[in-house]
């Protein structure tokens, strides 16, 4: 079952058009990897999805809802949008973890925000938030940090700082995973953590949207490969078929250049 | 002597200090409101208010204050600031807060600019809203940010108040000069006005040890 549904999402900056027309389909418990060159469009579509940016046309559906439209003014209202980004969870190129709180506090913090919204949140405060922390030490503890939850960002590697952005965008329990180039801001030794990470994760049947540029992992994890030139889908379809045999010249032609290196 | 001496210092003092909480005190939030026009989306505004803060960082403080006590007197016939002490006072530090604004609203852009926008992008993300991104997350790295050089500028401002002597506020310098001119039944006396000094290196080697402590408390985090 179709668990993300893109429709002709088109997205302008000035007079550039960086998305034109993309249309993709994502089942739930699949992880789908977007790959191209750097300009193609690839995070613009990610930033997309999380409501950082605003498509210009076309709507994204989950779970057969339509979550937006960019025809309906209403439906883009900064509350109703607020709710609704909570179905994607996004981890950044460049982590952009809270330097002023401990590892723990990171991935809680939101949560503990979104609990004072519940109804029972005054009575039962206390178990809330010990339920929240619960969770929060657990998935640093899946994310093989247990014993660094009260340390603060600037005392972690880049590799540990992005595991516990993984477990902080986990804490929201979203429907949809994004990974924004996970690995791209790390030293070659510290990218291997991350990705059995995430690898991980697909393991579990996380639904995931990977833009990167690890061809390898993104042939070994991904189960849907779409690649992106110029704003549009070239070509798309299951990994290990786009990998290793790409169906379009301009596919293929990108794909070369990472086997010379 | 000396008591006597000391006692018209400490006089003079109590109004530096005034002049210099009261900039404080007005002189920060305008300063932020001066900030938040100067980064408005909306252009006349944004390019009223860098005017502003250009003529104000662009002339001297003892001009302005001229001009602030002065001129509304000659257009308006009467003096509006009111006469004596008073008068001097008010003038002073209406003068006093809005330079010190500009100069404040400058170190206030650096600091909301210079936090970066994936801050706040991640909060979005996370579903807070505005409010609890403001609060929570941007405020603390943004005051961190900005106390090396509030401090600096704060410590400007404890001297700068020997300005307000141009139009007659009877501050620490005033009150240190006045022995050369003659009062007290004294005159000639070069001595208090280089003692006012050591009122000075005091009170900012008070401020110094403050701002000092304030940047430890917030060195947890980079």
């Amino acid at each position: 079952m179709s668990i993300l549904t893109v429709q002709n999402i088109s997205k302008r900056f000035g007079d550039t058009e960086v998305l034109k027309d993309i249309s993709f389909q994502l089942d739930q418990g699949r992880a789908l990897a977007i790959i191209g060159s750097s300009g193609s469009g690839k995070t613009t579509l990610l930033r997309c999805l999380n409501f950082l940016e605003r498509p210009n046309s076309g709507t994204i559906s989950v779970q057969d809802q339509v979550i937006f439209d960019a025809a309906s003014a209403a439906a883009q209202k900064e509350s109703e949008i607020r709710r609704k980004r909570l179905h994607f969870g996004l981890v950044f190129q460049s982590f952009n973890l809270f330097p002023q709180y401990t590892a723990l506090e990171n991935v809680t913090l939101a949560g503990r925000l979104l609990a004072r919204e519940q109804e029972d949140f005054k009575r039962n405060k206390k178990d809330i938030f010990a339920e929240i922390d619960r969770r929060g030490a657990q998935l640093l503890s899946q994310m093989g940090l247990a014993d660094r939850a009260e340390h603060y960002p600037h005392q972690l590697s880049g590799g540990q700082q992005q595991r516990v952005a993984i477990a902080r965008a986990l804490a929201l329990q979203p429907d949809i995973l994004c990974f924004d180039e996970p690995t791209s801001a790390l030293d070659p030794e510290l990218t291997g953590e991350v990705l059995k990470v995430i690898r991980g994760l697909a393991e579990q049947q996380t639904t995931m949207i990977i833009v990167t540029h690890e061809m390898a992992f993104a042939r070994d994890v991904a189960d849907q490969v779409i690649f992106m030139d110029g704003g549009v889908i070239v070509e798309e379809g299951d990994a290990r078929q786009v990998i290793d045999h790409p169906s379009q010249e301009r596919t293929r032609q990108f794909l070369s250049r990472y086997a010379e290196r | 002597m000396f008591i006597t001496v000391v006692n018209a210092l400490n006089e003079g003092f109590l109004q530096t200090l005034e002049l210099f909480a009261v900039t404080l005190v007005g002189a920060l939030p305008l300063g932020l409101i001066i900030s938040f026009g100067s980064m408005s989306r909306f252009s006349p505004l944004r390019w009223l208010t860098r005017t502003v803060v250009w003529i104000i960082r662009g002339t001297p403080l003892m001009l302005q204050l001229i001009i602030i006590y002065y001129i509304p007197g000659y257009i308006m016939s009467a003096n509006p600031w009111g006469s004596g002490g008073s008068g001097r006072f008010i003038a002073s530090a209406v003068a006093f807060i809005i330079n010190y604004a500009c100069y404040f609203s400058e170190i206030f852009r650096g600091g909301i600019q210079g936090v970066p926008v994936g801050q706040q992008e991640a909060g979005l993300v996370l579903g807070m809203s505005r409010g609890q991104i403001f609060f929570r997350v941007t405020l603390l790295q943004m005051i961190k940010r900005v106390i090396p050089p509030m401090s600096n500028e704060i410590i400007t401002l404890v001297k700068d108040t020997s300005i307000a002597r141009i139009i007659s506020m009877q501050e620490l310098i005033w009150a240190g000069y006045a022995f050369l001119k003659g009062s007290h039944g004294y005159s000639g006396l070069i001595w208090p006005l280089f003692f006012t000094g050591v009122y000075y290196l005091l009170f900012v080697g008070i401020l110094t040890l403050l701002f000092g402590y304030v940047e430890r408390r917030l060195s947890y985090f980079r």
